[in-house]
């Protein structure tokens, strides 16, 4: 059964021309997932808000580290928010434009996030897709790593490093990194034991695909969903996370701020009638989250349609 | 002539731990294949049969490798595949390549066809350009009846009787000297059954293939084997011709199996008598002493459940593991 070349040069061609597009599964999940009102919006509203963090700086009017000494003591009726005085979301009770602050602040808690989730993603699922697919005693050790990792109280431990190691934000990443992939192992392990076995991947074993290749190629694919759909959920907990230690005190550290740490400082100066020092930063902050879990929900249903 | 494959005394067993038990509980032993011998000659279409739970799959996954044999030897052109180190085993699988029961689930989702059928052929030969990739798959997509420019599309785009002559493109793209056929048509409708085992039957011929074919379908079997081999709960119980086999079986089981296949007239359907096998295949974790089918053997008598029966040849290829053929008995029953 060797081609003629002048027949397949013929089959090329005429393939070129009539060649079909395949609709993929992520195709398909796609316009499931647009046809999801709530999930769509909420996508729209995260790309504003990633915008807001992005580009809010050029609109600013005052720099997010100027103290406008004026204001200190009259807070309450000077620094309230307008457009006049440029303070768009007013001033903090330092007197400082709280418009570039939520900016910022924005920024840092979405990376906080996004740094989590990311690290989640790729250590966690290829970590989990490994101990899975080989399974028998090097599956044992790693899963027991995991479990011995999770049984360590991190909060206590991350408390301990920002205190003994300096706060930094190097240090808060290097925390939730160190953490956050735990989760996420242990959902990519159980899904790969289904997965292996699966015919597809008997093939490719029986083919003498390398054991590597197999994970990259036929396992972590269609691990990929349910990686997807925990990464977009574990984001706003990451947040949340952050928010908490900034809200201790010992995240994010002046005159660098985060979500959390700006309604912290809200929340310290409620009684005092500035209310939109609270309001402004817990708004993006619900914003957030509330989109994230929506988004995360309507990946679920987009990419399982079979388990709702 | 000497064959491309000769199976030794081939046997797959597995761990099998009670739910529960204590890590270092001993195992109990599962003997899915038992002490397999046959050969295989070059061209030739060996087919396996045998109901659920007698050991077929296991058998060809032995043999592609894909479950590890516990004793034996697999000897494929003269190299034991049973006894290779990992990367030696992976060089050798190009030549031995596998079609499964479900197309559909032999097929990666997320992998477009062209991919999928392209797979063996970028494994084993990674430097064939992009071009030639293309080129290799589309002809062979035009051999196995799919339309080439259907390239792109993804598995679940095709019906299971496309699905399955993808499975069959991407077997034979490295051109390989052994397929095993694992069931490939019994998740098939019956219309759609023929079509592809006639293209089997096609590319065997035209490319000089030997072909194991596994089917609980005795029809089937018949017809595109050369040679069949019964097993039941992991033992060969008869081997022979295809044409002996369906016509003057020996072994009571083969008896059953054969009259256990339809005959597609109700007139004659009805006349016939038929022994009907009482009970269920019996655990392969306890398998019975002696002759493992005396459990449900019509023809059984005490002597069976001594000695494991051997292979009696009976000539003309003919093999059959029965203690009722064996020469004592025949003398006992002459003597009588």
């Amino acid at each position: 059964m060797i081609p003629n070349p002048q027949n397949v040069q013929g089959i090329v061609d005429a393939m070129a021309l009539s060649e079909v597009k395949g609709r993929s599964l992520w195709a398909d999940a796609r316009t499931r997932f647009l046809r999801n009102k709530a999930a769509t919006v909420s996508l729209v509203l995260l790309i504003f808000v990633a915008a807001f963090a992005l580009f809010g700086s050029l609109i600013a009017q005052w720099e997010r580290d100027f103290v406008d000494f004026t204001l200190i003591g009259s807070n309450a009726y000077k620094g309230v928010p307008s457009l006049e005085t440029g303070h768009y979301f007013g001033t903090d009770n330092n007197g400082r434009d709280l418009y570039a602050r939520v900016v910022q602040g924005t920024g840092i808690s979405l990376m906080v996030g996004m740094v989590g989730a990311m690290v989640a993603v790729v250590v966690g699922t290829l970590y989990g897709a490994t101990a899975g697919y080989f399974g028998g005693r090097l599956d044992g050790i790693m899963m027991r790593i995991v479990d011995v990792l999770m049984s360590i109280p991190f909060m206590f431990v991350l408390i301990l490093m920002l205190v003994i190691f300096g706060r930094s934000i190097t240090m808060l990443f290097i925390g939730i990194g160190l953490i956050s992939w735990l989760d996420m192992a242990r959902i990519a392990r159980g899904q790969t034991l289904t997965i292996k076995n699966k015919e597809f991947v008997e093939v490719a074993v029986a083919t003498g695909v390398h054991p590597i290749k197999i994970i990259l190629r036929h396992i972590v694919p269609n691990l990929l969903g349910i990686v997807i759909v925990y990464a977009t959920l574990l984001v706003p907990n990451m947040i949340i996370f952050e928010s908490f230690i900034s809200f201790l005190g010992l995240g994010v550290q002046e005159p660098n701020t985060s979500l959390g740490a700006l309604i912290n400082e809200g929340a310290g100066s409620m009684q005092y009638g500035t209310l939109w020092q609270i309001g402004f930063p817990l708004f993006f902050f619900v914003v957030t989250i509330f989109a994230f879990f929506f988004v995360g929900d309507g990946l679920r249903d987009a990419l399982d349609p079979k388990d709702r | 002539m000497s064959p491309i494959l000769s199976v030794r005394d081939l046997s797959v067993t597995f761990d099998v731990r009670k739910q529960g038990a204590w890590p270092w509980t001993p195992a109990q032993k599962l003997h899915a294949v038992s002490q397999m011998s046959f050969d295989l000659n070059a061209g030739e279409c060996l087919g396996v049969v045998g109901e659920s739970g007698s050991g077929k799959s296991t058998l060809a996954r032995a043999i592609v490798g894909t479950v590890p044999s516990s004793n034996g030897s697999i000897l494929f052109e003269g190299a034991d595949l049973a006894n290779m180190d990992t990367r030696e085993r992976r060089v050798h699988r190009r030549d031995v390549q596998m079609i499964f029961q479900d197309p559909l689930a032999a097929l990666n989702p997320r992998m477009t066809v062209g991919d999928i059928i392209a797979e063996p052929l970028v494994t084993h030969e990674p430097s064939t350009p992009r071009k030639e990739v293309k080129m290799r798959v589309a002809t062979l997509m035009e051999r196995v009846g799919l339309l080439p420019n259907l390239i792109n599309r993804y598995p679940h785009e095709f019906s299971g009787g496309q699905c399955q002559r993808i499975g069959i493109a991407r077997a034979l793209i490295l051109r390989p000297k052994l397929i095993i056929c694992d069931e490939p048509v019994s998740a098939l409708d019956v219309s759609v059954q023929a079509q592809v085992v006639n293209l089997l039957m096609e590319l065997q011929r035209d490319m000089g293939l030997s072909m194991i074919f596994i089917a609980h379908d005795l029809s089937v079997v018949k017809h595109i084997s050369d040679r069949i081999v019964v097993m039941y709960l992991g033992r060969q119980m008869e081997t022979a011709t295809a044409d002996t086999l369906t016509t003057a079986p020996e072994h009571p089981y083969t008896q059953a199996l054969i009259s256990s296949v339809p005959i597609p007239d109700p007139a004659l359907e009805k006349a016939r008598v038929r022994p009907i096998l009482e009970g269920e295949l019996p655990s392969p974790l306890a398998p019975p002493s002696g002759c493992v089918f005396r459990t449900r053997c019509p023809k059984v008598q005490a002597s069976c459940a001594g000695d494991r029966p051997q292979m009696i040849d009976l000539g003309g290829d003919h093999h059959v593991a029965c203690p009722y053929h064996a020469p004592e008995h025949v003398l006992a029953s002459n003597s009588a």
